[in-house]
């Protein structure tokens, strides 16, 4: 019985994940065909299609807006997010429940509607599309994740240590840089990279937000009209390459400092 | 939890400063996120042609019958995905968690979501090489000779819940796993005290613990789902139209801003009931 159990896991698990890495294979696989087709048989390994993806400028240059974009956006939606979530967990402030509430509202609403709605203002403000208004956008879905990861990790431990600086005479702007920042790193970082990854992904909003020049993904999905070509597969492996790389970078930062 | 009660503003600090502090924040939220909501809620209430106040754009959205099936298919996708991710999450969650060794589980984990972090654009375009009229799966059966016709497997609503289910397992292992972890050993192990074999534990005790959690990844599938241009416009094709779909193609084709902002508030309408009958539930649940 037990055996059985343990025999049909494995089974599962294995389906499972073969279902899960499937699409991953193929694209990675199919990115080093030499010919001209990403379909069976496999005829490479070639790199003339990474060669083509990095000789490519819209690429090049969507990567770039795109590496700009998120970090841009992420550095502000983490430095709002961190300013809030102070002055909420230390201050007493009449409505704070709803403020809070507001500020994480973002959350519920899906990006194509947040997008959307952005796309009508700025219509009839007359902001023109463009990278800005992207980025814009990217604050508006990330500034909620910030505030509600920072917000939650505020505790008894850090009030403790500011007072301690308070009292020995450090002014407020010092005990904001030298006590509270470094005291909430693993929290301020964990938004950050969460705001760099879901802003390095994000297509709907940059796809109606900008215009000429725009992010990877979109530019991606522009490259999608030629159908199925290798070249979209080397830029989708790329993308996932640096997106691990994130993720890794993350877990070694963030996870290695809690104490097993 | 909270630690505002016994930490009045430090010395100095005056009133000033908590508003500085969470004012940008605030701006921001109400500039850019509720500022838009009420101006998508203003133009949806505008005529398209010539602009005076209307309510053309949601009468529309009753009248037309294509309008309403594309909530139809939005809803029947969404659920389908929703069900089937969970069931095959649960399962998939519930391995990782018992069966897999302790010191292994971080990584078995982190295996199973790794393609979670590929782009969503790129994602689904994956399933587009596997799944086109030449792509992987048709060229292995027809090289197997179990078909002689390649089937038509992309530009299907087939296509779609595959590459939504792909998303959403990954997801929901996630949030399955971290509830089944929370779950403390001494539940089970007084099940088993009371004489209760590992299928009865797992039906009584188990499963009742974890349904909140799997309500809220449900919840959050559902939402994710239902809002997603990509997946159905990549991998389900023009055939038939999902509702993010139909909120873009008012937006690329003709332009019309107040149908896509109509269209879009009826959309979020529904995720609201939705949430509204999830948030009752649990509650009832949690009483």
């Amino acid at each position: 019985m037990h055996r059985a159990v343990r025999i049909v896991s494995w089974l599962y698990a294995l389906a499972v994940y073969a279902f899960i890495f499937l699409p991953v294979v193929v694209l990675v696989l199919f990115s080093l065909q030499s010919t001209s087709f990403p379909i069976p048989p496999f005829t490479g390994p070639s790199l003339r299609w990474y060669e083509a993806v990095l000789s490519d400028t819209r690429l090049t240059s969507a990567l770039v807006n795109s590496l700009l974009v998120a970090s841009i956006s992420s550095l502000a939606a983490v430095t709002l997010g961190f300013l809030s979530a102070w002055g909420f967990a230390r201050f007493v402030l009449p409505g704070s429940a709803l403020l809070r509430g507001l500020i994480t509202l973002p959350l519920t609403v899906s990006y194509l509607i947040i997008g959307m709605g952005l796309l009508v203002l700025f219509n009839w403000a007359g902001v023109p599309k463009s990278l800005l208004a992207a980025g814009i956008g990217h604050v508006v879905i990330n500034l909620p994740l910030c505030f509600a990861i920072i917000y939650s990790q505020m505790g008894d431990h850090q009030v403790n240590i500011e007072r301690a600086a308070r009292d020995l005479g450090a002014p407020e702007w010092k005990v904001l840089l030298l006590i509270t920042v470094p005291v909430m790193a693993p929290a301020i970082f964990a938004g950050f990279f969460l705001s760099m990854t879901f802003s390095w992904d994000e297509f709907v909003i940059s796809f109606l937000l900008t215009r000429f020049e725009t992010t990877l993904p979109v530019e991606i999905w522009n490259l999608l009209r030629s159908g199925l070509n290798p070249k979209t597969n080397a830029v989708g492996s790329l993308v996932f390459a640096v997106s691990i790389v994130l993720v890794v970078l993350f877990e070694l930062t963030l996870l290695r400092r809690k104490p097993a | 939890m909270n630690p505002v009660a016994n930490n009045g503003p430090g010395r100095g600090a005056g009133r000033a400063l908590p508003w500085a502090l969470v004012t940008p924040a605030l701006g921001w939220t109400l500039a850019f996120f509720v500022l838009p909501f009420i101006a998508m809620g203003l133009s949806s209430l505008t005529a398209h042609e010539g602009g005076g106040f209307a309510l053309s754009n949601y009468s529309q959205f009753f009248t037309n019958p294509s309008y309403l099936q594309a909530m139809v298919n939005s809803l029947q996708v969404t659920a389908i995905v929703t069900l089937v991710s969970v069931l095959l999450a649960y399962p998939f969650a519930w391995i990782l968690a018992e069966q897999v060794p302790e010191r292994w589980q971080r990584l078995a984990l982190m295996l199973a979501v790794l393609p979670f972090w590929t782009s969503y654009v790129v994602r689904s375009y994956s399933w587009l090489l596997v799944l086109a009229q030449n792509g992987v799966i048709n060229r292995v059966l027809t090289g197997s000779g179990l078909i002689s016709e390649p089937l038509q497997l992309a530009n299907t609503r087939l296509a779609t819940v595959t590459g939504f289910v792909h998303f959403f397992v990954m997801l929901l292992t996630l949030t399955i796993f971290a509830n089944l972890k929370q779950l403390s050993p001494s539940y089970r192990k007084a099940a088993a005290d009371l004489g209760a074999g590992p299928v009865r534990t797992f039906l009584h005790v188990v499963l009742p613990l974890t349904l909140p959690g799997i309500m809220v990844g449900a919840f959050l599938t559902f939402v994710l789902c239902i809002g997603d241009y990509i997946t159905p416009q990549i991998l389900g094709g023009n055939n038939e139209l999902l509702m993010p779909q139909l909120v873009m193609m008012q937006i690329g084709r003709r332009g019309d801003f107040p149908l896509a902002s109509a269209l879009s508030i009826i959309l979020m309408a529904v995720v609201t009931v939705a949430y509204l009958a999830c948030a009752r539930w649990l509650k009832i649940e949690r009483a």
